[in-house]
């Protein structure tokens, strides 16, 4: 990322980071404006330091966060897995290949928007696909083993 | 600037199904090219979505995530010619916006 938009970005807080990018004309006006990306997190070799970084503490264990993703994949570099949560008020959907070398895959804050989404990741060998809800400040979590016969990282 | 995506959004009731396919290496930058050397790590990180102007995902993305990704995302409330724009940026820094208006469903 450009050092200087990086700077700013840091520097700035809240509403006052649009009208500060807006001034050194580096954002158009209404351009989204992502989080921060998570480097704690995705750089993280251990599930629980991954779990750790997404705040997820004392996870509950619930059949309504649900795992679509194939028992068996073909091709671990194309894994397609999808994530449901019928919790009401579902806020983020995080997703966890746990044998990965780098178990965090992804993180969606859902912005009270629909508690669904569907992506491909890369799985290097079997093993729990784990999804984490965090629904009104409470984390909940599903897992389901995904077989991987050819592994889809190197 | 980087490749078009391929974004479709599908009125299904009030409910627009929306798919988005992205042309991206999403390198892992543990493979090794034909000449053995380390193809470095280039993958995208941030997937911003909004629906009308208002951020529906706000998505972050590992090397995990594979090659061409694809996203899949249901946005609420919607109707027919409402705007659903796409912003992806990656870890060089290089970022792309595609929009489409959601289409009515069968």
């Amino acid at each position: 990322m450009n050092p200087i938009r990086r700077k700013i970005l840091k520097l700035a807080g809240g509403l006052s980071a649009l009208s500060a990018l807006s001034a050194t004309g580096l954002m158009r006006a209404g351009e989204a404006i992502a989080a921060p990306w998570n480097k704690g997190g995705f750089e993280s070799k251990a599930v629980d330091e991954a779990l750790k970084s997404l705040g997820a503490a004392n996870m509950i264990d619930s059949k309504d966060v649900v795992i679509t993703a194939p028992d068996i994949a073909e091709n671990g570099a194309v894994v397609p897995v999808a994530v449901t949560s019928r919790i009401p008020n579902t806020q983020s959907i995080a997703i966890i290949a746990e044998k990965n070398p780098f178990p965090l895959a992804a993180t969606f804050d859902i912005a009270g928007g629909d508690a669904y989404v569907s992506t491909r990741m890369k799985m290097g060998q079997t093993s729990n696909v784990r999804a984490v809800v965090k629904a009104d400040g409470k984390y909940y979590t599903a897992v389901k083993e995904v077989k991987v016969t050819i592994g889809g990282c190197g | 600037m980087a490749e078009p995506m391929k974004l479709r959004a599908t009125l299904q009731g009030d409910t627009a199904d929306v798919r988005i396919l992205i042309a991206h290496p999403m390198e892992t930058g543990q493979r090794k090219d034909s000449s053995g050397k380390i193809v470095p790590l280039h993958f995208i990180q941030s997937v911003v979505v909004t629906h009308n102007g208002k951020t529906v995902m706000d998505g972050q993305w590992s090397q995990a995530i594979a090659r061409n990704p694809f996203l899949g995302l249901r946005v609420k409330g919607a109707k027919v010619g409402d705007k659903i724009v796409v912003t992806w940026t990656d870890n060089t820094g290089d970022k792309r916006t595609d929009e489409v208006a959601v289409a009515a469903g069968n």
